[in-house]
């Protein structure tokens, strides 16, 4: 789509992914998020950072509408995914989530073999049309999760079997098997060691060439070191948006000081 | 029993040594012996009454399973046949002549016994009936040697088994103290023998005064016809009914409300649902009485909600991850559901299930409601085989007509009954677990 000069100019609007405008979110009557407008850009690694209990993780489940789940969550305001509002009436959250994956904060693969996890979201949405199709997806999710070499002698093993890291490495290999555009990561790395953590430090780094990642994190240092663009939040408000190196280094908010600092949170 | 309570007395725990124990830990440590040995102590309590109750079942209930069986070849000629015929007195004409053969017999053998026809009676009831009903079954038989197994009657069967002895036999029409000269003849030349009783297991029920033709085996069938009513009903619309309530239904005062139901009619007892099914099933629908297909239909109403409530607590006790991960990669509520979380909670809907149908294998109450109980089997065992609509009786249901009985052999079977339905559900529990294992072998 990018490939030809002639379109730069359509490339600088397509360039916003997810654009997200006055968004509340109430569970009862709590009042969640406040007034939260951001744009999300494809092709980068967004980070949310902020403390516990600051609504970072409910935006990051408006996006792919996995508060619908939840009977008392209730969200008003726009979200547009490429322009088209996905809390429109005509849209299927299930069409939803396969555009926009997620992965969650504790590695969760299905008690299944490492290929039923990979293969069961390219299966449902009818992906491949045959066994070497559905293998060559599996292949190349596994690969591009960097788990490939780790797994392909045992593919037929229960992904409940691998150790922690590898589990999120195939939880994010199974996100990204169906081609979604973005890929949602709820604090992705808070239940692994350092060196899993690096591992899937680096994955997310590969995959900001294809997809658009939003990411949760607790840990200043990942959101410094892996995404171009950081979102703070604070007791339901955006507070602060822009380029990580910005936010990290002069944020305009005393309360973006403060956090990062390590006063408040 | 912790005593969680200020540090009161006792030295201050810096100064002490490791070695020597302070009051309070002593104290804590007395209660945790305690505490131990009630626990047991408990066990030993329930393990003592449950030997005791296997013991006590297993002894009287094995007299059951064995009988008392007078063992004699007789041949009836033609001229026989045509003779007794022609009487007005039919059977007491094959009566006559079974004796001559006993009788012959016995000289044969040396046996010196004195008795009369009516000894005979006693030792093995109304023989003559029995004789011209086989012949009239079997006219081919007429002429040839046939070697007749003829259960002998209940008291004889008791002296056997020890219910009856000489010093406590008092003389009646039913056995006299003579009679036992007899019968410990015959036992000595071996026409009289304990045989193992396989009417009990395959016959079906018997009138009052013939405890020796008493079988289970009608129940027995009556049992598995409704136990295949109970779960092609209850199993499907358990589960479908839960899964909705718990997957898919809004959380609102309305479900709440359908779930304390639930809960409360899993305490209703079932002869609630026994006069239920005798209102709505026979009254007013005009099922037939007695039927396994009423007795499934009352035994399904008090099923579910056991099964509806075993498996939401199976299917609330999957992880709500595996539910995330499912949608999150885009599969519909339904295809989570079907495809993740239901062969998780398979195990525990499956014991759940059989459980319920275990319960439902043992009640009785329900079924005095609707009939199952004191019938008589004509026709056994095409009428009964044929299916859910012919009136039955079902195993606990006849175990209890059984223990109204006066008749001492009858206490005998319900003993017996009980034992072949801890087998039944013993069984059922094994296939449980084998089942639970199995499914969770797949992880």
């Amino acid at each position: 789509m990018f490939d030809t000069p002639n379109r730069e100019a359509s490339v600088s609007q397509t360039d916003i992914k997810i654009n997200a405008r006055d968004v509340q979110v109430f569970y009862g009557d709590n009042h969640a998020i406040k007034d939260v407008s951001v744009d999300i850009e494809d092709k980068t690694v967004t980070a949310f950072i902020g403390p516990s209990g600051c609504g970072k993780s409910t935006f990051l489940r408006c996006l792919n509408r996995m508060n619908d789940t939840i009977d008392i969550c209730r969200v008003e305001g726009t979200i547009l995914l490429d322009g088209e509002d996905i809390y429109d009436k005509s849209v299927d959250p299930v069409q939803l989530r396969a555009k926009v994956g997620m992965v969650f904060q504790k590695p969760n693969p299905f008690p299944k073999s490492i290929y039923d996890n990979i293969a069961y979201g390219p299966r449902i949405h009818g992906l491949a049309r045959n066994k070497a199709e559905l293998d060559e997806i599996v292949e190349k999710s596994l690969r591009r999760g960097a788990l490939w070499d780790e797994v392909k002698d045992r593919l037929h093993a229960p992904g409940t079997g691998l150790s922690g890291g590898q589990q999120q490495r195939l939880c994010i290999a199974r996100a990204i098997a169906t081609e979604p555009e973005v890929l949602l990561m709820d604090e992705p790395c808070s239940a692994l060691d350092p060196i899993a953590t690096a591992q899937v430090e680096e994955l997310i780094d590969e995959l900001k060439q294809n997809f658009s990642v939003v990411i949760v994190t607790h840990s200043m240092q990942q959101a410094a070191r892996v995404s171009q663009k950081t979102a703070f939040f604070h007791l339901g408000n955006l507070v602060e948006y822009g380029e990580t190196g910005q936010i990290f280094t002069k944020p305009n908010d005393p309360r973006t000081e403060s956090y990062i600092t390590g006063r408040i949170g | 029993m912790t005593d969680a309570t200020l540090n009161s007395g006792g030295e201050s725990p810096k100064n002490r040594s490791l070695h020597t124990l302070d009051v309070r830990t002593k104290r804590r440590n007395r209660a945790e012996s305690r505490f131990k040995a009630y626990g047991i102590a408990a066990i030993l309590v329930g393990i003592f009454f449950l030997v005791v109750l296997a013991v006590s079942i297993i002894r009287s209930g094995a007299p059951a399973f064995s009988r008392t069986v007078v063992d004699i070849e007789f041949t009836l000629t033609q001229a026989q046949l045509d003779e007794a015929e022609s009487q007005l007195f039919k059977t007491k004409a094959y009566q006559t002549m079974f004796i001559a053969a006993l009788k012959e017999k016995l000289d044969a053998r040396g046996l010196d016994v004195a008795f009369d026809d009516a000894a005979i009676e006693r030792l093995l009831g109304k023989i003559g009936g029995d004789l011209r009903s086989f012949y009239a079954a079997n006219p081919d038989q007429v002429g040839q040697a046939v070697s007749f197994q003829l259960p002998a009657s209940s008291r004889v069967d008791g002296y056997f088994k020890g219910r009856v002895s000489r010093d406590t036999l008092q003389d009646s029409r039913f056995l006299m103290k003579t009679d036992l000269d007899l019968v410990d003849a015959l036992h000595d030349a071996g026409i009289v023998r304990t045989a193992f009783n396989s009417t009990f297991i395959t016959g079906a029920d018997s009138g009052v005064d013939n405890p020796g033709g008493a079988g289970l085996g009608a129940s027995v069938v009556g049992s598995f016809f409704m136990m295949l009513v109970v779960l092609v009903l209850s199993l499907p619309i358990g589960v479908a009914a839960s899964i909705y309530l718990e997957e898919f239904a809004p959380k609102n005062r309305f479900t709440d409300l359908i779930e304390v139901n639930i809960s409360n009619l899993a305490a209703v007892p079932s002869i609630v649902f026994g006069i239920l099914g005798l209102a709505v099933f026979i009254q007013f629908m005009h099922l037939p009485q007695s039927a396994p297909l009423v007795g499934g239909l009352v035994l399904t109403l008090m099923t579910l909600p056991t099964i509806i409530i075993s498996t939401r607590a199976s299917l609330k006790s999957v992880p709500p991850s595996i539910r995330d991960a499912a949608l999150g990669v885009g599969a519909s509520k339904m295809q989570a559901v079907f495809h993740h979380v239901l062969p998780l909670a398979m195990p525990g809907i499956l014991t759940g299930t059989i459980i319920g149908l275990a319960q439902a294998l043992g009640e009785t109450a329900p079924l005095l409601l609707i009939g199952m109980v004191g019938f008589v089997a004509r026709g056994y065992p095409e009428t009964v085989m044929a299916g859910f609509t012919e009136p039955n009786s079902a195993m606990p249901a006849q175990i209890y007509t059984w223990a109204a009985r006066a008749d001492a052999s009858f206490y005998e079977k319900a003993w017996g009954g009980i034992i072949i339905l801890l087998a039944f559900l013993l069984a059922m529990n094994i296939i449980a677990i084998i089942l639970r294992r199995r499914f969770e072998r797949r992880w």
